[in-house]
């Protein structure tokens, strides 16, 4: 009964009005995409889109990496913020997994589970992904976070308000408050390093060469090599943040 | 004219002035010119001063403590993972007097016995290896396995 109220033309109508509706709303939030992806991965080869590949099976742990990032960086020493930092995961044969970061690595890692219970352990540096659509910079109200040209996350230190919104949105952590500037902080990929020819200061002091800094546009470059000689993936690949860094030996049990 | 417009549009006119007078003055400066964003504060990233100056430059004036370095197991480390940021060094050879790190920890630091790292590296128990004495009383940290008597 309900059914033959409704007149045919009102029908129409609102069919209409609905696909003149969807396609206005498609038309409007296309431009503001735009808008947030603004960076595009250059089609030119020639130009840099910087990624980054780290080795679990190479790494030793001696927080080397996070150390001279803190004095390449001028990132305070205390309270303990980080923009690289090591975490030390045991997998004990309960299934269960310990993590632990104490001073994100700086002086050492101590095995705290007793050799009996461990069913295996490794090393995780983490740092910022430098995700092609980051969260952190669609959070921004202000436009102070950004994706250079060339694919690094960067942060505008004097139009930054400290709102702490980016801080929320990081799936990864990697964001801090910079107790002194009172401003948001995070790697910058060493950006001032890279553009002068240099690798970041955490390439530069990795021993064992678990750090590899690298053009995803150089197919003869190392970070190419990298990927393609071993199995590597992203950390949270679900939330679609076109992370561009890269694990090799990533185990499921890394958050 | 219908007479209500009479005053609505001067004082449109004065609303859109105002909100260009306002955008012109709060925008600042190349604010949009690649996205988002403030595009000379790329430039201001990139400016920032180096700490590290990474082992090339090391090896420029001490090439000889460099060349000994690839006849041992330190081959390829770079001089500032254990000596510390040296760009400052680097530019003014007399300042900046880099570190040398003499504490077993710092050894430790690779080298302790852990079992995350086993198979990956020579490890040592700091508690029982010799641990009165500094290990580069023994160990020449540039050539490891050469032991000093």
């Amino acid at each position: 009964m309900g059914n033959c109220r409704v007149k045919q033309s009102r029908r129409k109508f609102i069919k209409a009005a609905a696909a003149a509706g969807g396609l206005l709303a498609t038309g409007i939030v296309n431009p503001f995409n735009a808008v947030i992806f603004a960076t595009e991965r250059p089609e030119d080869p020639t130009k840099p889109w910087w990624g980054y590949g780290i080795d679990i099976e190479k790494c030793i742990g001696c927080g080397r990496c996070a150390n001279a990032c803190k004095l390449e960086n001028d990132v305070p020493k205390e309270p303990f913020y980080f923009r690289t930092w090591v975490e030390q995961y045991t997998i004990k044969n309960d299934g269960s997994v310990k993590v632990e970061s104490p001073n994100g690595g700086i002086n050492g890692f101590k095995q705290t589970v007793p050799e009996a219970d461990i069913f295996k352990a490794f090393f995780v540096p983490k740092m910022c992904n430098h995700c092609h659509k980051s969260p952190c910079v669609q959070a921004c109200p202000v436009g102070a976070t950004y994706d250079s040209p060339d694919g690094v996350v960067l942060v505008d230190e004097s139009y930054c308000i400290g709102c702490r919104y980016c801080v929320q949105a990081c799936p990864y952590g990697c964001r801090y408050i910079h107790p002194e500037k009172n401003v948001v902080d995070k790697c910058t990929l060493c950006y001032h390093r890279i553009s002068k020819g240099k690798t970041t200061a955490c390439v530069e002091v990795c021993p064992t060469h678990a750090r590899i800094l690298g053009d995803l546009n150089d197919q003869e470059g190392e970070l190419y090599s990298f990927m393609k000689n071993h199995n590597c993936l992203v950390l949270k690949p679900h939330l679609n943040t076109g992370s561009k860094l890269y694990y090799n030996a990533l185990s499921a049990e890394v958050r | 004219m219908p007479p209500q417009l009479k005053t609505l549009i001067p004082l449109f006119a004065i609303f859109i002035f105002l909100f260009l007078l306002g955008r012109y003055l709060l925008v600042p400066e190349s604010f949009g010119e690649q996205g988002h964003y403030r595009f000379n504060s790329v430039a201001e990233n990139k400016d920032l001063s180096l700490q590290y100056a990474g082992r090339d430059a090391c090896a420029e004036c001490h090439d000889d403590k460099a060349l000994e370095m690839e006849s041992d197991m330190h081959a390829g480390l770079s001089c500032e993972i254990c000596h510390g940021p040296g760009m400052v060094h680097y530019d003014n050879p007399k300042a900046g007097q880099l570190i040398i790190p003499d504490q077993r920890e710092h050894c430790g630091l690779c080298h302790a016995t852990n079992l995350t790292r086993v198979d990956k590296i020579a490890q040592v128990d700091l508690a029982d290896h010799n641990p009165d004495q500094k290990c580069i009383e023994c160990h020449n940290p540039h050539l490891p396995w050469e032991i000093a008597e």
